[in-house]
């Protein structure tokens, strides 16, 4: 078929989706990276300072900034090695010969299903109560460590399941007469896991690494409902919404809470762009 | 002779038996050690996962618990349930008529089914048709779509929200038709991955046939994409059913989902009672549930499918 033909057909297939894409997000990004240049209270009146809304963030007059991105960096490099090594070992274990392992896998993937609020307030109920019977002289009520690892359980307790399914894929997909090659020879079961299982999951290791990294880094649901808006414990996207929706003493916050959301981005970005050169040297190197 | 042969014979069952019974003993041994071990990770899976489900146990025991018997930071959600703390269905009776849990449901239903629907049809039709016809513009629409994928919402959130005020769509219709734009990205972008995987001279055939490019797409193409619909259909249900702040932001204060009355169990409206907030958190948990399990098989693929490719 022929381009014009095709052209008469682009209104159907394309405009709709064009549509609400612009509105949901081309015109809000353009505005959003415009604004974070700008004091404004409402859109209408937003008055162009340069970087001053850049300058603002990090410098000392607003501390909370540098504090949260620290505090999430700290958060998601101990969540994903936790969450990871969790994950890989339930994989482990399920994808040998154990009875019901089909159940086991439901009961462990089951949490992804539930959404960040509900959970959250799941678990901010049982652990007020657990840590105020059992470990009130080490956290004590409502602290920083407490809001901190608080969080940190129930990411485990939630993403693990999620990691869990694409590290069995991947253990499922390494070819049956590697293994039993190895086992004739002799090695034992921790020579054949190091040797031959870790090397050829390599590729579901990157995946579930780069998928909780983002998940992690970008938590606002979770820890809206466990913690609730405090700047002991905010993550990034949280102190974002703090910023804008919160702040109202500031005149700058508006365009402060946008300045910040544009670092976010770019840290967000730059994530993904080592993701994709790092998967893509793996693809060639293979 | 017949000596010889015998004791060849002889040292032939002894050398089959020697080299038989170690053999045998340690394959059975190694067999007893897989058994055990089995047993042993069996053993500890089961206490991981009752681990997995106690606080869904705590939560939905707890909702029939007479409002004393939870009281806040007393410790006293792990007392098992008795016959003077029993309070039957008051919670879950009182409480959805409080927060408005009903509704709550019907909205989600609403928004998630509409979006959804709306989303998978309208995005394969535009992935199918910016796969097949490259030009210039459709090039650039492509990698919008890809682009979009690696901006966060909180960049968005503020301008967005602004937008959706100005152009009157505070309301469920508005909220799909922005779920149907920022959901695009990763939706088109899946959708053609898969669309470069069908070959081309069924279109094709079907073209020279004399279909336009609105039969092909229905009777050829939408039928082989089925099952890569069903997979986006799954997890963007897992995004929009779950969803906080989108709606939150976009809907007006008494249109609520079901992450919205949640939330408003704890005391944003003035209601703060555990025994309700327990039972509303069983009302929410309960149709996910049955949505995963009728359709876990389906649920996990899309999982591990979606995983490689976004």
């Amino acid at each position: 078929m022929n381009k014009k033909t095709y052209r008469k057909y682009f209104p159907l297939f394309v405009l709709p989706t064009l549509i609400s894409f612009t509105i949901a997000f081309i015109i809000p990004f353009i505005m959003g990276i415009y604004l974070s240049f700008c004091q404004f209270n409402t859109v209408k009146d937003a008055k162009w300072v340069g970087f001053t809304n850049y300058i603002k963030i990090f410098s000392s007059e607003d501390a909370t900034f540098l504090t949260t991105l620290l505090r999430t960096t700290k958060f998601t490099i101990i969540g994903v090695i936790i969450i990871n090594v969790g994950a890989f070992l339930l994989a482990y274990f399920l994808t040998k010969k154990v009875p019901g392992t089909n159940i086991f896998r439901t009961i462990f993937f089951m949490p992804n299903l539930i959404g960040g609020i509900v959970l959250g307030y799941i678990w901010k109920e049982i652990m007020d109560t657990f840590c105020q019977k059992y470990f009130h002289h080490v956290f004590g009520y409502g602290g920083a460590n407490y809001g901190f690892w608080g969080l940190i359980i129930v990411m485990s307790w939630q993403l693990m399941g999620y990691m869990m399914i694409i590290y069995i894929a991947g253990i499922q997909n390494i070819p049956e007469d590697v293994m039993e090659a190895a086992r004739i020879d002799g090695a034992t079961s921790f020579q054949i896991l190091r040797k031959i299982t870790l090397p050829l999951v390599m590729p579901s290791i990157t995946i579930c690494l780069f998928l909780s990294i983002s998940n992690m880094f970008k938590l606002y649901d979770q820890n809206y409902a466990l913690n609730g808006f405090s700047s002991k414990t905010n993550l990034v996207a949280m102190d974002i919404f703090d910023t804008f929706y919160n702040h109202q003493v500031n005149p700058y916050s508006e365009g402060m809470g946008q300045a910040k959301a544009v670092i976010f981005f770019i840290l967000v970005a730059l994530i993904t762009f080592v993701q994709l050169s790092v998967t893509r040297k793996k693809e060639v190197e293979q | 002779m017949s000596e010889e042969i015998k004791k060849e014979e002889g040292y032939i069952d002894r050398s089959q038996i020697q080299t038989k019974e170690p053999g045998n003993s340690s394959m059975a041994s190694a067999k007893l050690k897989s058994q055990i071990s089995g047993w042993i990770t069996f053993i500890v899976m089961t206490v991981l996962s009752l681990a997995w489900l106690t606080p869904i146990f705590l939560i939905v025991m707890n909702s029939f618990k007479k409002k004393l018997a939870i009281r806040e930071g007393k410790g006293m959600a792990f007392d098992l349930l008795t016959k003077e703390t029993f309070t039957g269905w008051s919670n879950y009776t009182e409480g959805a008529a409080k927060v408005g849990m009903l509704s709550a449901i019907k909205n989600s239903a609403i928004i998630t089914v509409v979006a959804v629907l709306v989303l998978v049809l309208l995005t394969s039709m535009t992935a199918w048709y910016i796969t097949r016809n490259k030009t210039k513009v459709t090039k650039v629409i492509y990698y919008l779509f890809v682009f979009s994928m690696v901006v966060p919402f909180q960049m968005v959130m503020y301008t967005m929200s602004n937008l959706a005020n100005e152009l009157h769509m505070a309301s469920v219709p508005g909220l799909i038709v922005l779920y149907v734009g920022f959901g695009a990205g990763m939706c088109v972008f899946m959708f053609s991955g898969f669309v470069k995987a069908i070959p081309y001279d069924v279109e094709e055939a079907a073209m020279i046939d004399g279909c336009n490019p609105i039969q092909t797409f229905f009777k050829v193409v939408l039928p082989m994409l089925k099952p890569t619909c069903i997979t986006i259909a799954i997890l963007e249900t897992m995004w929009i059913w779950n969803d906080y702040l989108l709606p939150k932001l976009i809907l007006p204060t008494e249109v609520k989902t079901i992450p919205i009355a949640i939330d408003a169990c704890t005391g944003s409206y003035g209601v703060k009672n555990l025994g309700w907030l327990m039972a509303m958190l069983v009302i929410a948990i309960v149709p996910i549930i049955i949505f995963y399990l009728s359709c876990q098989k389906y649920i996990i693929k899309g999982v591990a499918a979606g995983a490689v490719k976004g």
